[in-house]
């Protein structure tokens, strides 16, 4: 499913620790993102899926454990410096602003201008490449509001949005979580062409369902520990649901015969 | 995905084409980018206007309605002498509206901006009488005074997080006591200086006021059409040429329409016509503060901020400093108000009343179209919103009512003017 699974990993994280107080969020974390490829992080509510993003996305930075970007060691302390590596987040509520066009929205924060005048021809013609080249073709133009597109539109015009900036690697927290049916599905559809162009994917979700139906590989955090970093198609539902709950799964061992097909 | 003339979609939408949504689409463009012809923009046009984004046709019918019935009350209404006081009126109106639109489009509000007008005035007035400063120092001085006034307010508001509802109401308090302390014991300070009593007082000459006009007009011709060619040949959805034609004839068809109404002789014993300056002036003022809004990084962050605060903080803009720098035009801009207010009285003294103004200023905002709640507004809403308070305090006023009259009259046209705002913005909500 995924085509670049050998080679370096674009992200390492190794051994990362996190606590806050006296709570540890995070204990000794490894992870390997690589480019091209869709990692699910699953867990259960506290496992700190939200802690880990947040110390990728450089919201708050780790008190321990290394970071490597590319091979090289990289401290990432603010969401600038994350997003200087090419690191864009995709938070739940989108950070869209509903009065600004879609257009307006993509290019918030970095307009392209001729003088002191706004490009709006070559912002619009960027973002309409970027939406189409991602297939996002239900919105009737790319210059209505936010404000009149529906959820599973907004969050792919987030989505798009950390394309037309050429990053490595999106990370998602939870894009289907409002979704119904065709729009979950639009997205997932979403997170793959993303996979397919070459970046690194990671998705948060708690939705099994979408996770076997996109995920090249799942991380299962529990109690702020990684205990398995499994490929999808070697684990089934119950099993990743088994190492979510208790940190183990008395089936995982012999998975290779149970292994029920997804879908 | 530009492709906006089908209105259903393509393959994989499954998702969600129900033709709700796809009405929904439609009302949310820009009738100009939507639209393939004249025809299909004026039913778009229509089309938005019965979803509730009606953009500027209810205070355009407002003041239609208002113009006829004064008129059918008052035939000296519509006359040129009349309809031309009335936009000498409405400019100081029209300033101080664009001034708060600043701070509305952030979400924000500025009670102080009537008294500041009138301490600019002061200011100004005590310049030019007491120190003898030329008439273009004491200008620069005034609109540099008041920014500084809106810079501090905007700083206090940013840097301890205070609303900018109490910050600007001590404003309101702050500015009259200086107002009075700058005018002194007499209370009063008479303007002798002819280029600034002009600037509500004279007129261009007929001649002029054609080339200037056509001059405008032309400008925005050339611009608007050079705009959507190059949307044209970008492939990029524009507007059909005949829009952009109708555009243009229709801001030709105003231009002359006003130049006539202000060339007419308005004069009773000696003959008055011309265009006012100070017409010129608040079209001036509108231009500038609409380039910036529309055209710049500054006035896209300022409707970001007012859009979603935390997206445009994400997006890594400095909110303080786009907050501090929509307070401080704001008051600049207040400031060009007060100017044109002591112009008018060729005087400044106590009685000014910024409570009143600032009243006005945000009503004019609002009636004009710009939201309270942040996010949406235009200068041009300003002036719109201003010419309406104009035209119900000089109706009012020929037909022999009080001021007590004229105030309950204006204050329902606010209250209307809020309630649409208010029901267009959960019509959105619930649209979207």
């Amino acid at each position: 499913m995924s085509p670049v699974n050998d080679g370096a990993p674009l992200l390492r994280l190794q051994n990362v620790s996190k606590h806050f107080g006296p709570v540890q969020a995070l204990t000794d974390v490894s992870l390997e993102l690589r480019a091209g490829e869709v990692m699910a992080l699953v867990g259960d509510n506290g496992a700190g899926k939200s802690v880990l993003i947040k110390t990728i996305s450089g919201i708050h930075g780790p008190d321990d454990g290394e970071i490597f970007w590319e091979e090289k060691q990289v401290r990432i302390r603010t969401p600038r410096d994350a997003a200087a590596l090419g690191i864009e987040t995709v938070f739940q509520d989108l950070a869209l602003c509903n009065n600004l066009d879609i257009v307006e929205n993509m290019f918030l924060g970095r307009e392209r201008v001729n003088g002191i005048v706004l490009d709006e021809e070559a912002m619009e013609t960027a973002a309409a490449e970027t939406l189409s080249s991602l297939a996002v073709t239900t919105v009737r133009s790319i210059r209505q509001p936010v404000a009149s597109l529906s959820g599973g539109q907004r969050q792919s015009v987030a989505i798009a949005k950390s394309v037309l900036w050429n990053n490595k690697l999106v990370i998602m927290d939870e894009p289907t979580a409002a979704l119904g049916v065709a729009q979950t599905a639009m997205v997932l559809g979403l997170v793959r062409r993303l996979a397919d162009r070459g970046l690194a994917v990671l998705l948060v979700s708690h939705n099994m369902i979408d996770v076997f139906e996109v995920a090249d590989r799942i991380a299962v955090l529990y109690l702020g520990k990684m205990v398995a970093v499994r490929e999808a198609a070697e684990i089934d539902r119950q099993i990743a649901v088994d190492l979510m709950t208790t940190g183990g799964s008395t089936r995982s061992d012999s998975e290779n015969e149970s292994s029920e097909q997804k879908d | 995905m530009a492709d906006s003339d089908k209105p259903a979609a393509p393959a994989d939408s499954d998702v969600e084409l129900s033709r709700a949504a796809a009405r929904d689409a439609e009302l949310a463009l820009p009738p100009a980018l939507a639209a393939t012809s004249v025809g299909d923009y004026l039913r778009t046009s229509l089309a938005r206007v019965k979803g509730g984004e009606s953009g500027i046709l209810p205070v355009v019918g407002g003041l239609l309605l208002i113009s006829i019935l004064f008129q059918a009350l008052n035939s000296h209404f519509l006359t040129a002498g009349n309809l031309v006081n009335l936009l000498v009126q409405a400019a100081v109106f029209s300033l101080l509206a664009m001034a708060e639109v600043f701070v509305l489009i952030l979400g924000e509000i500025d009670l102080s901006t009537g008294f500041v007008a009138g301490l600019g005035g002061a200011i100004m007035a005590t310049l030019l009488a007491s120190h003898g400063w030329p008439w273009w120092g004491a200008i620069a001085a005034t609109l540099l005074a008041c920014a500084g006034i809106g810079l501090i307010q905007g700083a206090i508001i940013t840097a301890i997080g205070l609303p900018s509802f109490v910050v600007t109401l001590a404003g309101l308090l702050f500015w009259e006591g200086v107002l009075f302390k700058t005018l002194g014991s007499g209370g009063a300070v008479a303007i002798n200086d002819t280029k600034i009593n002009d600037i509500a007082a004279a007129n261009l000459t007929p001649t002029v006021g054609w080339v200037v006009m056509l001059v405008i007009v032309g400008t925005f011709a050339a611009g608007m059409w050079r705009r959507d060619s190059k949307r044209r040949r970008s492939g990029l959805v524009a507007a059909p040429t005949g829009v952009t034609l109708m555009k243009i004839a229709g801001a030709l068809l105003g231009g002359v329409a006003l130049v006539l109404l202000c060339n007419a002789n308005r004069g009773v014993l000696i003959p008055i016509q011309g265009v006012p300056y100070v017409v010129l002036l608040v079209i001036g003022v509108l231009v500038l503060w609409t380039f910036l809004l529309g055209r710049t990084k500054i006035g896209r962050y300022m409707y970001a901020i007012g859009g979603n605060a935390e997206a445009a903080r994400r997006a890594g803009i400095s909110l303080s400093g786009i907050r501090i720098l929509g307070f401080t035009l704001c008051s600049m801009t207040a400031g060009v108000a007060g100017i044109v207010y002591t112009s008018r009285l060729e005087s400044i003294s106590t009685s000014v009343d910024g409570g009143t103004l600032v009243l006005y200023a945000v009503a004019a905002a609002v009636i004009g179209g710009t939201s309270l709640f942040g996010g949406r507004g235009n200068a041009f809403h300003g002036v719109l919103g201003g010419i309406v308070i104009a035209s119900i305090d000089n109706g009012m006023g020929l037909l022999g009512f009080t001021a007590a009259a004229k105030d309950m009259v204006t204050a329902m046209v606010l209250l209307a003017a809020v309630t649409i705002d208010a029901l267009a913005r959960r019509g959105r909500t619930i649209g979207a």
